[in-house]
Parts: C-alpha cells; sequence; structure tokens
C-alpha cells in the first residue's frame, strides 16, 4: 500500500470517504511515522496512542454508517496549547507540571465533532513565547529540513517558533495537519521555516476559550497543513462563534475551501514599501518580486502603498504582549495547579515557585510587562504603545478603503537558522526581528497567511505572506493558491531522520 | 528610561518572581536592551491619538447575571497541588 502519511489531509479524507483505507489504518501509519521520527525531531511530547486508535474505530464506524463528519478519521496534532480533557495540557511549560485539564478547548471540540482524530500533543515555545522553540521546558524541536549538502554533521535547524512542534510534524509527516495559535508570528513564521502553510485567522474568528492565554489581544488559532486547500478545510472546522469567549465574532464561517480556486483575476494586491528592510537578504526580495509576477500574471493589478507605521509595530508589540502576558500568567502560582515551591510565607511560595516553574524568556517577559504597566510608567510606555498600535490599525484601514484586496509581503526575513545560534542567544532583540514581518498583523487584528513559495540557495524553504481585510480569509486562500501552484515546489523534506 | 539593580528587584517582588543576586546585572542588561529597542516609539507622534482598547470593532457582549456552570468544586481543585474538603490550601496568612 502507499504511505497513507504522504497523502493531504484532503487526500485523506476522500481515501477514507471512499473506503480505499480505514481510520484506524491511517492512524496506525502516523503513529508508527511518530515511534521513528519523534526522537529525532522531538514534535511531540505527549503521544496518545490509546485515544488515536478508540477515536479512529469510532471514525470507521461512522464512515460505515454513511455518518461521517468533514474530517471524520483524519489524524491530527494539537499544540500543547490546547486544553484537551484528561490530556497533557502544559504549554510547555514547567509550571504546568501534571495538568491535565477538566474541560475541553472550544477549538479541538469543534474538531473532534467534525470526526478528527487526535494523535498527540505538540511541543511549542514555553507559553508561546519564542521564535524558534528553543524556548520549550521539553527541549527544541527539530526542522524536517537541512542544508542539501548537510551530510547529517551540520548543527540541526529551528523549526521556528512558537507553533514549532505543529509545523515540523506537519512537514514531517508525523499528522495530517496540526492546530497552532499566533500572538505575533508564531504560526506563519514555522510554516515558512519548515515549508508548510499556515494562517493566522482574523481576530475572533477561532474561539480562545481554552486556550492557554499569551496576550489576549493578539492571540488567535489556526491550523498548520501541507496545502493551501488542506489548510482552508481545517480552518472551516475550528472557526466560529462562541459565547464562552468575549472577544469571539458572531459572524457565519464559510466554507473556505470553495474558495481556494477562485483565483486572484481582477483583484489589487497592494506591495507595502516600508517592508523593504534594510539588509534584507537577495534572497527574500528575489522571491517577493517572484510573487508579484505570479499574481500579475494570474490577472491581479500590483499596486504600491505605503504603510507609514511599519517599523514600530515590533517595539509596541514588545509593550503590548509581555503587559498581557504578566497580567495572564498571574495565575501560576502554586494554588490552584501545577508546580509547587514550599515557601515560609505565602508570598515565598509565590516567589519560588514562579523562579523555578518559568523559563528565562518567559521571566523575562513578565518581568517586562510588570515594569510596563507599574505606577508611574504606565502611560509612558503601556498607553504609548496602545496609541501607535491605533496608528498601525489606521494604516491599514485606509489602504483597505482605497480598494485594495490584499497585501503581499515575506513572511520572514531569513530561512530556517541553526538551534543554539549564538547571535540570538546573546540578544533577545535579534530573535524578536524574526517577526518583523508578521508581528503587523496582529496589532492590527487582520488575517494572513503563509504559503511556502521558494526556496534559498541551501535549498531550505522560504515562503511568502498574504494578509487581508478582516474576515477575508477566503481571498488570501484563494491568493496563496495562486502562489502555491505558481511555485510547484517539492515540500516533502527527505527522510533522514528514518535512517 | 533604564533599570538598575534596585528596580530589577522592585519588579521581581512586584511580578511575584524570585531574583538570585548573583542574576541581577543579567537581568539589568536583559531589560535594558528591550528598554533600548522600544525607546523609538517616542519619535512617533501620538498627540490627539486614542489608545486601542479593542482590536475590532466590537462592544462586549453581555449575559444574564446567574450561575450557568457551577457546581464542579471537586473538579475545580483536581489539579490543585494541595487541596482538602474542596478547599485550596495556602501557607498560614493569617497570624
Amino acid at each position: 500500500m502507499t504511505d497513507l502519511t504522504r497523502l493531504s489531509l484532503k487526500e485523506t479524507r476522500n481515501g477514507l470517504r471512499a473506503r480505499q483505507f480505514s481510520s484506524l489504518e491511517v492512524t496506525s501509519a502516523y503513529l508508527e511515522a511518530i515511534k521513528t521520527g519523534n526522537e529525532t525531531l522531538n514534535a511531540y511530547i505527549c503521544v496518545e496512542e490509546e485515544i488515536a486508535r478508540n477515536q479512529a474505530k469510532k471514525s470507521d464506524e461512522r464512515l460505515a454508517a454513511g455518518e461521517a463528519g468533514p474530517l471524520e478519521g483524519v489524524p491530527l496534532g494539537i499544540k500543547d496549547l490546547f486544553a484537551t480533557r484528561g490530556v497533557h495540557t502544559q504549554a510547555a511549560s514547567h509550571i504546568l507540571d501534571g495538568f491535565l485539564p477538566e474541560y475541553e478547548s472550544t477549538v479541538t471540540a469543534n474538531l473532534w465533532n467534525d470526526g478528527a482524530v487526535m494523535l498527540g500533543k505538540l511541543n511549542m515555545d514555553e507559553f508561546a513565547m519564542g521564535s524558534s522553540n528553543e524556548t520549550s521546558y521539553f527541549g527544541p524541536v527539530v526542522n524536517p529540513w537541512r542544508p542539501a549538502d548537510d551530510d547529517g554533521s551540520g548543527p540541526a535547524l529551528v523549526p521556528g517558533g512558537s507553533s514549532g512542534g505543529s509545523a515540523s510534524a506537519v512537514s514531517a509527516m508525523l499528522c495530517a495537519g496540526a492546530t497552532a495559535t499566533d500572538t505575533g508570528g508564531s504560526i506563519r513564521q514555522p510554516a515558512a521555516f519548515c515549508g508548510v502553510v499556515g494562517i493566522k485567522p482574523t481576530y475572533g474568528r477561532c474561539s480562545r476559550w481554552g486556550i492557554v492565554a499569551f496576550a489576549s489581544s493578539l492571540d488567535q488559532a489556526g491550523p498548520l497543513t501541507r496545502t493551501v486547500e488542506d489548510n482552508a478545510m481545517m480552518l472551516t472546522s475550528m472557526a466560529g462563534f462562541d459565547s464562552r469567549d468575549s472577544t469571539s465574532a458572531d459572524v457565519p464561517v464559510p466554507d473556505f475551501a470553495a474558495a481556494v480556486e477562485r483565483g486572484v483575476k481582477g483583484l489589487s494586491i497592494g506591495i507595502p514599501r516600508e517592508y523593504r528592510m534594510d539588509g534584507m537578504p537577495g534572497e527574500i526580495e528575489t522571491l517577493w518580486k517572484q510573487g508579484i509576477e505570479w499574481l500579475r500574471d494570474e490577472g491581479a493589478r500590483i499596486r504600491d502603498i505605503s504603510l507609514p507605521h511599519t517599523r514600530y509595530a515590533l517595539p509596541a508589540y514588545y509593550i503590548v504582549a509581555p503587559a498581557e502576558a504578566s497580567s495572564n500568567l498571574a495565575r501560576y502560582d502554586g494554588v490552584k495547579y501545577g508546580l509547587r515551591v514550599a515557601g515560609k510565607s505565602i508570598d515565598e511560595m509565590y516567589e519560588l515557585t514562579r523562579a523555578a516553574g518559568f523559563g528565562r524568556e518567559v521571566q523575562r517577559r513578565v518581568m517586562i510587562g510588570t515594569y510596563v504597566l507599574s505606577a508611574g510608567y504606565y502611560d509612558a510606555y503601556y498607553k504609548r504603545a496602545q496609541k501607535v498600535r491605533t496608528l498601525i490599525k489606521r494604516d491599514f484601514e485606509q489602504v483597505f478603503a482605497d480598494g485594495v484586496d490584499a497585501i503581499l509581503t515575506p513572511a520572514t526575513p531569513s530561512a530556517a537558522f541553526a538551534i543554539g545560534d549564538a547571535e540570538m542567544a546573546a540578544d533577545p532583540v535579534k530573535m524578536y526581528l524574526n517577526d518583523i514581518f508578521t508581528v503587523t498583523v496582529n496589532m492590527a487584528g487582520l488575517p494572513a497567511i503563509a504559503v511556502p513559495a521558494g526556496k534559498d540557495r541551501q535549498g531550505l524553504p522560504l515562503a511568502l505572506q498574504l494578509i487581508g481585510r478582516p474576515f477575508d480569509e477566503e481571498t488570501l486562500f484563494a491568493g496563496g493558491r495562486v502562489i502555491e501552484r505558481s511555485a510547484g515546489l517539492d515540500l516533502a523534506p527527505g527522510k533522514w531522520w528514518q535512517k | 528610561m533604564a533599570v538598575d539593580g534596585k528596580t530589577v528587584r522592585r519588579i521581581g517582588s512586584l511580578a511575584r518572581i524570585r531574583i538570585d543576586e548573583d542574576d541581577v546585572d543579567n537581568y539589568v542588561n536583559e531589560l535594558n536592551v528591550i528598554l533600548g529597542f522600544v525607546e523609538q516609539l517616542n519619535e512617533v507622534d501620538v498627540e490627539g491619538v486614542e489608545p486601542m482598547t479593542s482590536v475590532t470593532p466590537m462592544a462586549l457582549r453581555r449575559r444574564p447575571d446567574k450561575v450557568d456552570a457551577g457546581g464542579h468544586a471537586d473538579r475545580i481543585v483536581s489539579n490543585a497541588p494541595l487541596s482538602e474538603d474542596d478547599f485550596f490550601m495556602v501557607p498560614k496568612v493569617v497570624e
């Protein structure tokens, strides 16, 4: 039989419906692939073999009865940030040691209702804070891609972050698709680094209920998949109004997959001049130009646009996100769940628990957040950043009001870098710059998709990003598909970890 | 604005994170790098600009003020490191 893990999510679903193979067969194939690959890649921090096989058997019964849901029998990986009832949920942090939720996140509940099968929980940067998956308490994730001339002696590459486990697992075919979350680029940057497709939907599109909170005004869930069409299918299942999330948008969810082949003819695509950064590598510049050509060739009108406050998005983000994080993470106190380090007083217990339970990057961000919210600094930092955020959003609103349908930019300033990169480790701001092209979108609450569009000279994947109007993910899937089809890349990494 | 050792100790105590004495200088450096980076926001003219309070144009929904998911004390404390009779247990706070 063909390797079932190589099938796209759509091919898997269709094959299941046509009874060419069973969900138990495809689920077992993925569990086998995880067994062979995970020791090297470290993408899963918890594999739920029994749950997966039981869900697969139930799916097979529904398929036999003709009661299949939209994702019936399709095996997925779930980022460790999503609460899954009775199953490992630690946001890849030490401070949530042993935590087993008594409830299921809305997004994962939606997926199970549509028939999906859970393979396990995926590694990530601790509390989704990071761009390399190196801040995880469970160790770094390895990118399935390595330079074409690397015989295995070179350093392993990061998968990006924070959804590094999700991107690595999808790319390495350790799941048919994965959930992820994006606060400043955490879906799109790992998608770019691992050669997979990732969308950050409009703020409010997917419910945040049951997702461990990082920065509540920026966090948004989305799917990582191997194709644009798979991505549209998975988002259709994940999205939807939820009264338990006060910022959930009460708008209808279209069948996103129906928009995938719509094309870009007649669309107005904006090219923002502020994204042409100093010192941008030539390969990124070339990729961007190529993307412009592809969209033009398919009938899109290309327009130069200006988003003047772009360069202030990242510094404003590094005030707003840590401020919200310091507040959200106050709940980890050694009382309600997870780790507890005993102290003589309650304050000493709090301090020792949080010092032992949070990793360095998380502590750093909580400290920054606490500082910018503290008496005397609130106006100078936090309030000013929120004003700048208004200006960033206004830039986009003006461009869209001017008739632009979507905006094309690079997804990242480079391809994947090595685990333990000395420059990034020495300077937190260098690591933060990974999100320079993605973070504006979170600040403005907009949807954006990252689609593999080329490879660098070492053969590593590179991606382009399309940014859309609020709640117009459909245009992004249509444009993303044009990029995917025009690029025509082989995005299956050599399975060097199988030896 | 730059932070010093005294400020780092104060933030650590506000954030309820114990900072080791020999780690204070590292924190001073790391926080100052980040604060130096965000300093560029001072270039932006924000005169008359409203600070963002909601990223999407929406009013917070309201619901009737009644219990709709109560009665689960045992499940709420099920993950607590220390609990007794459905109460969370903490070190003594009142002498």
